[in-house]
């Protein structure tokens, strides 16, 4: 079956890919855009560490369609730091100790920061409830909890 | 071979679900995309609905219809449909919330579905529309009835009456995990008082079939009645009446059985879960 062409904006950057019709965004950011930070966990919506922003708002990549992209900002947790610079998420993630294993900081990541660019003072409730779609075997959530509410309010939070 | 198609009108994408048993209505893809990732869809066609009246809310009056493809995201955006945040707020966490729609919720497997509980309280109706025919209404406890049949069918919206006062409603989801997880069971009631009395209750149950279903015995057992301890109480004691819950990982059916009446003595006597 022939691919179909598909363009979107990944970080800020325009992209473009060649996909199969039934294709995930999250098969085409780690195949073809070679963007690795969205992982594969469940592919049923359980786990959340395929989140990624879409038009700024948290979507699971395993459960989207690549052509349903067409035209949309997609945003990874690769294009927060600028450079050497760290969001203050990441900053707070490396400084509470919110990653051991990683695999789910990503999806994290990209949930805490759709909730401080909406709320950038949120209560502790409102962090727990902005991560409830993602899943950690590691930590017991506290450290990222923490880390999350650390960051809120810390300059330089709307810049990447 | 799974192909997609996009369908810029309703009628289109009714018409090709008519004609074509292998193709698949997407809407969020919260159910379909999984079956794809599982490889259980291999064969057929995803069918997207591009049409802007897939997504429309008319919620400013009386009467309120949500295209199929309105999100949850989209419900806990619009002030005026306060009254059904909490249902909306059930399902999932914020991902699923900007994925999962009003019309794939009414075909989710028990224990999902908890936004149709909350639909089947409020006594809504399921726009069908079937070929290239204009949509028709059916009462959701039929459609619920007959879904495993209607895949050649679009449902094209839900429309249902506002509560004439929204403290009336209420909707309550009893999960083990907090502050997310699967259904042990969810409950909707739509209470409305007429002199301080109970008037045409609609109660109905999620996880507790394998649909969700009225609770008849609870709305007998109110109706006419104040919302008082006695009340509760013969309401607790029919609270079981049609329930054939399941046995799956979240619950036993025993515990199901065992715990329905204290979750729903608890919805109507205002207290916390």
């Amino acid at each position: 079956m022939a691919k179909i062409p598909v363009q979107f904006r990944l970080n800020g950057t325009d992209r473009a890919a060649f996909v199969n019709a039934p294709e995930t965004l999250l098969n085409t950011l780690r195949r073809s855009l070679g963007d690795f930070a969205p992982k594969y966990g469940c592919g049923q919506g359980a786990c959340g560490v395929c989140t990624v922003l879409i038009d700024g708002e948290p979507h699971l990549s395993c459960l989207t369609l690549s052509i349903a992209c067409e035209g949309r900002q997609v945003e990874t947790a690769s294009g927060m730091a600028d450079g050497p610079d760290l969001h203050p998420l990441q900053a707070q993630f490396m400084e509470h100790f919110a990653a051991q294993c990683g695999f789910c900081t990503p999806g994290m990541l990209t949930s805490a920061r759709a909730l401080l660019d909406k709320n950038p003072n949120p209560t502790r409730d409102e962090v727990i409830e902005a991560i409830s779609g993602n899943i950690c075997r590691c930590t017991g959530y506290e450290p990222i909890v923490t880390a999350i509410l650390a960051a809120a309010g810390s300059p330089g939070l709307r810049r990447a | 071979m799974l192909d997609v198609r996009s369908c810029a009108t309703l009628s289109e994408a009714a018409g090709v679900l008519s004609g074509d048993r292998q193709a698949v209505l997407i809407g969020g893809g919260t159910l379909v995309m999984r079956d794809v990732n599982e490889g259980r869809l291999t064969e057929g066609t995803l069918l997207r609905v591009t049409d802007p009246a897939f997504r429309r809310i008319e919620a400013g009056g009386g009467r309120i219809e949500l295209g199929a493809g309105v999100t949850m995201g989209m419900i806990l955006a619009s002030r005026e449909l306060a009254f059904l945040h909490p249902a909306a707020r059930a399902i999932g966490g914020p991902a699923v919330r900007n994925m999962a729609s009003v019309g794939g919720n009414l075909f989710a497997a028990s224990p999902y579905g908890d936004f149709t509980v909350a639909l089947l309280a409020l006594d809504a109706q399921v726009v069908v529309q079937a070929g290239f025919g204009s949509g028709r209404a059916t009462p959701l406890e039929e459609f619920l009835a007959a879904r495993e049949r209607s895949g050649s069918a679009l449902v094209t919206s839900v429309q249902f009456s506002r509560p004439a006062n929204p403290g009336d409603f209420h909707f309550r989801k009893i999960s083990r995990v907090k502050p997310k997880g699967i259904s042990v069971m969810s409950i909707a009631a739509h209470l409305p008082l007429a002199g301080g009395r109970v008037s045409q209750a609609r109660v109905a149950y999620g996880a507790m079939a394998p649909m969700p279903i009225r609770a008849r015995g609870v709305e007998r057992a109110l109706e006419g009645k104040s919302l008082d301890a006695a009340a509760i109480a013969a309401a607790k004691a029919g609270a079981l009446e049609g329930c054939r819950p399941a046995t799956d990982a979240i619950a036993s059916e025993w515990y199901r059985r065992e715990v329905l009446p204290v979750h729903l003595g608890r919805l109507l006597a205002g207290e916390p879960r």
